[in-house]
Parts: C-alpha cells; sequence; structure tokens
C-alpha cells in the first residue's frame, strides 16, 4: 500500500545547513554592531525627528526662494542629462571592446571590465571631489563626475547586453562573409537596443538622483542649497529642496517608465 | 525498401549535373563540385556528434539533409560553412579550401555563399530593406551597408530586386518583427539570395511555418536557386519536403552517414527508419 503520511512541513536541516545559517546570523549581528545599531537611539528618535519636522514645515514657498532653488533644479538636470548622453555615448565603443566574443580577444575583455569596475567602485561623489579639484568648483566637475558614474555602470551593462544578445542573426550575417564590425554594428547592436534604451533611461534616473547631491562637495546643482539650508538650520528652505528633489526624481522615474514602454515595448 | 537505420546501406552517389560549366565546352559533360565533405567529424568535449562524414555534393544540384533530433544535421551544416571548427577532416566549398585557412579566405569564401536559418534570424527592430542589404556585408561591407539610408543606389536597387523576388517589395519599409512567419522567412531568403551566391544552406527552413507556409516558402527558395543554377542544401524533417525538393538526400543516424541516395530511388518510409 502506498504511504500517504503527510511529509514535514519544515525539513530539518543538515549539520552543514544549519552551520551555515548560524554564520550568516552572527554576521549580521557583527554588521549591525559596526553600524552602531542603538534600539534607545531608535526608540528615542521619534521625538527628535518631530521636533524636526515641526521646525521645517510648512516648506518655504517664497517666490524669490522658489526662484532661486528652481534654477539650482534646473542646473542639477543640465548636470544629469549632460554627464547621462555623454556617458552612454562613451560607453557604447568601450563596451563593443568588453563584451567577449565580439571584435577583441579575452584579454583586451578582461582588461576593460576591470577597468570598469574600477570606474563603478568609485562613488559619484568621489569622483566629483576629484574633479573639483581637477577642473574646479562648479556643475562642470559633477557633469564630469555623472559621466564617470554613467560610463562605470553603462559600459559594463551594455557588454552583458550584446554578450546576451541572439547570437542568430550575428550568424547568418558572418555566414555570408561579413565582417567583425559589420556583424557587430549590423546584428549585435540592433539586436541589443531595446536593453540599451534601458539602460540608458535607468542611467538617466541614477544621474538625476546622483546630482542632486554633488553640490554638498561643491559640484554644481542643488545639493549646496540642501548644505547651506541645513547648516544655517534654516529647515522649511531645507524641506523644500528635499520636496522638490522628490518630485523631480519621481517625475524622472515616471517619463523613464512611459518612454521605456513607448521605446521598447517592455518594461524592464 | 529501407525500413530502419541497420537496414540502411548508402546507395551510390548520383552525380546530377544540372548547370554545365560556363567556360569552355570541352568539359560541359564534367559535373563540377561545389562541396566536398571529407571525412569530417565533430564533437563537443568528450562528446562525439558525428564521425567520418563525406560526401561531395554538385553544382546546381539540390541535398537535402535528414535525420532525427540531435543527431547533427545542423551542427555539420554549420561545420561545412566554417562556422564552427570541424575535430576532424576536410571541406571544400567552390573548389577552395575551408577548413585549415585563414579568417579573411574564409570569408572571402563565404561571401560567395547564403544561410536561411529556421529561426530566419532578421534583425527585428531594422526594416525588411535593411536586413535585405544585410545580406550584401560579405561582397561590399562597410558602414554604407549598415542600414538602407546610407547605403549605395546600387545596392539600395539590388536589395529591392531580391524583396521583388520573394513577392514582399511592398513591405520593404516595414519592421522585421511586424511580418508574419511565412514573410519572414521571405525576407531571409531574399537576403540570402541577394549577394548572388553559389551556395545556399537551408537549415530547416519551414520548421517554424505552417504546412501550407512551408511549401510556399520551399516552392519559392527552390525556384530562385534553380532560377539561378546555385547549389542547395537544406535540413529538414520533413520527409516530403525532402523527396519533392531534394535531387538527393543525406541521412544521419548514430553519429554516422547511414544514407546517401538520389530522390527518386528513395521511398518516404526509407527515410523513416532514421528516425527510428
Amino acid at each position: 500500500m502506498t504511504d500517504t503520511t503527510l511529509p514535514n512541513r519544515i525539513e530539518r536541516p543538515s549539520a552543514v545547513s544549519f552551520l551555515a545559517y548560524a554564520g550568516a546570523l552572527v554576521l549580521i549581528l557583527w554588521c549591525l554592531g559596526g553600524a552602531g545599531f542603538s534600539i534607545d537611539k531608535v526608540v528615542s528618535s521619534p521625538p527628535r525627528f518631530a521636533d524636526f519636522a515641526a521646525r521645517a514645515f510648512p516648506p518655504n514657498l517664497e517666490p524669490g526662494v522658489l526662484a532661486r532653488l528652481g534654477w539650482k533644479m534646473l542646473e542639477t538636470m543640465q548636470i544629469a542629462v549632460a554627464g547621462a548622453v555623454i556617458g552612454v555615448i562613451l560607453s557604447l565603443p568601450i563596451a563593443v571592446f568588453a563584451a567577449r566574443g565580439l571584435i577583441a580577444g579575452p584579454w583586451v575583455n578582461q582588461s576593460l571590465r576591470v577597468v570598469l569596475g574600477f570606474i563603478r567602485a568609485v562613488p559619484d561623489i568621489a569622483w566629483a571631489l576629484v574633479f573639483v579639484v581637477a577642473v574646479g568648483l562648479g556643475p562642470f566637475a559633477g557633469m564630469l563626475a555623472i559621466v564617470m558614474d554613467t560610463l562605470g555602470f553603462c559600459g559594463r551593462f551594455f557588454a552583458d547586453d550584446m554578450e546576451a544578445a541572439d547570437k542568430g542573426p550575428a550568424e547568418s550575417l558572418a555566414a555570408t562573409g561579413a565582417g567583425r564590425l559589420d556583424v557587430v554594428a549590423c546584428a549585435t547592436i540592433p539586436g541589443a537596443m531595446p536593453s540599451f534604451v534601458s539602460t540608458s533611461l535607468y542611467a538617466l534616473e541614477k544621474a538625476v538622483r546622483s546630482s542632486t547631491i554633488l553640490g554638498l562637495v561643491g559640484a554644481g546643482g542643488i545639493g549646496i542649497e540642501l548644505k547651506v539650508g541645513f547648516d544655517l538650520f534654516d529647515y522649511p528652505t531645507a524641506m523644500t529642496v528635499i520636496l522638490m528633489i522628490a518630485v523631480v526624481v519621481i517625475g524622472i522615474e515616471q517619463l523613464s517608465g512611459w518612454a521605456r514602454t513607448k521605446i521598447i515595448g517592455e518594461q524592464r | 525498401m529501407i525500413s530502419s537505420v541497420s537496414d540502411l546501406r548508402e546507395k551510390a552517389p548520383v552525380a546530377r549535373h544540372v548547370r554545365p560549366e560556363p567556360t569552355g565546352t570541352e568539359f560541359a559533360s564534367v559535373p563540377v563540385v561545389d562541396i566536398e565533405a571529407q571525412s569530417v567529424s565533430k564533437s563537443f568535449g568528450d562528446t562525439p556528434i558525428f564521425s567520418d562524414v563525406s560526401f561531395r555534393l554538385v553544382r546546381g544540384s539540390s541535398t537535402a539533409l535528414v535525420g532525427a533530433n540531435g543527431v547533427g544535421k545542423s551542427t555539420l551544416l554549420r561545420c561545412v560553412m566554417g562556422l564552427i571548427p570541424a575535430t576532424a577532416g576536410g571541406v571544400r566549398l567552390l573548389g577552395e579550401p575551408a577548413t585549415g585557412v585563414r579568417k579573411s579566405d574564409l570569408r572571402a569564401l563565404r561571401a560567395r555563399i547564403g544561410l536561411v536559418s529556421q529561426k530566419h534570424n532578421l534583425v527585428p527592430r531594422l526594416s525588411v530593406l535593411s536586413n535585405v542589404l544585410h545580406g550584401m556585408l560579405g561582397r561590399t561591407g562597410g558602414p554604407r551597408h549598415w542600414a538602407h539610408g546610407f547605403a549605395p543606389e546600387a545596392s539600395r536597387r539590388a536589395a529591392m530586386e531580391a524583396l521583388d523576388k520573394v513577392g514582399l517589395v511592398h513591405l520593404a519599409l516595414r519592421r522585421a518583427d511586424r511580418l508574419s512567419g511565412g514573410q519572414s522567412q521571405r525576407v531571409a531568403i531574399a537576403r540570402a539570395i541577394v549577394g548572388a551566391p553559389e551556395i545556399l544552406f537551408a537549415d530547416e527552413p519551414t520548421a517554424s511555418l505552417d504546412p501550407q507556409a512551408g511549401k510556399d516558402v520551399m516552392d519559392l527558395f527552390m525556384s530562385l536557386a534553380r532560377e539561378n543554377g546555385v547549389t542547395v542544401v537544406f535540413t529538414s524533417h520533413n520527409i516530403d519536403h525532402a523527396l519533392s525538393y531534394g535531387d538527393r538526400v543525406l541521412g544521419l543516424a548514430e553519429g554516422r552517414k547511414m544514407l546517401d541516395a538520389t530522390a527518386v530511388s528513395l521511398t518516404a518510409s526509407d527515410l523513416r527508419g532514421l528516425y527510428d
């Protein structure tokens, strides 16, 4: 007769699994300790947060302040768009050489991937500090920081997208004697284009978010207004900046999602 | 009659001379061999796919390559075209060696052949016309042939003529991903013939099409090939297609060439033996 006994709802872990779970738990606790996690501070923070909110609301909506912040937000957008566009354009040729099995050999692929990994590993705010030293204070340093950030992000993902593109069209063109560059230009890049568009729009969203804080280190944009607002305890103005950033970032995300759907017909 | 793989015996290959050698009359009756495979073997790692496959296909002939799934038909086709290296053996195409040669020489050789794939392999977001133009990249590569907007007048005209031959000239500017399966395969045929190839390979060209569309595509494909005296090799699971459109049938089974005979000497049940 067939055994129809119900199995245990939760299977007993093996000794190795048990040790792995225990190790993961210890790691998390260790990280929380290193991060200064404190229940006391969590419990005592709501009154302080409420105090900040009480002093920040209502936000500063004086026309003069709004006009000044509006111009700064416009500059922030200019930094983001210019940096993202240049970054995307520069990413494409680099990605073609970084993608395995397309044009360059494995040494070139791997070297470029290491360079892109380094660019990506350095935070945008650190790039902004470097460029403030290199080209001086102002939005140009911010734009260069965004270019680097976009290059690291798009260079890697464009290369991955091309490696993952359908190989069929490329094979059909190679079968007719087309050169490698022709195959990449006519089959691989068009095949990966929906992914490129999606990645580029994410890069733009990322650039907008990044550019709002680059002003903290003097690299242009609205971030400096946020810093000044907090430094001078002008919380209503700081709150206005925070709300403007939130509105613009959410707006860009919505616009990007709409454009993605329109251009490639799907969400990624 | 052949009813199973074990019953299969190689029948004498028939050198059917469809297109005479264009120059000179003294060799007019001598068939020209366009494709010659000599003891070709292929393994992926330790897994052998097929071994010791040899055949000679004459100019202007049509050959069906048949066999069960996974027997290596597509792999053999790719080895013959030099798209993947054979583990052993040699191939000559159009009288030139296609194995053990420099990549540039292989590309020059491939410029004289065309491929039609099961999945059509069009670039989905590009126009039909641009896709057809890409078939000329082997002969006249470079950025001007990357998109029809930049292409030279003569190339654009050649692409339109190829589209006309497959009856899709009215869809020249339509995006390739907005075509039906049959239309898409016709565009793939136009891309394959636009470079005036001397050999056409087709890897299960009707596998993704319904029976009527499949028949239409094969009729078109073969009439264009015959019209231009092109040597054709196609793989197929469709026994009727193999017997109707092939002058000769090559059968693979158990990692070997198990059948090599003229189509007229075979019946459908002969081919079914390859699938047992």
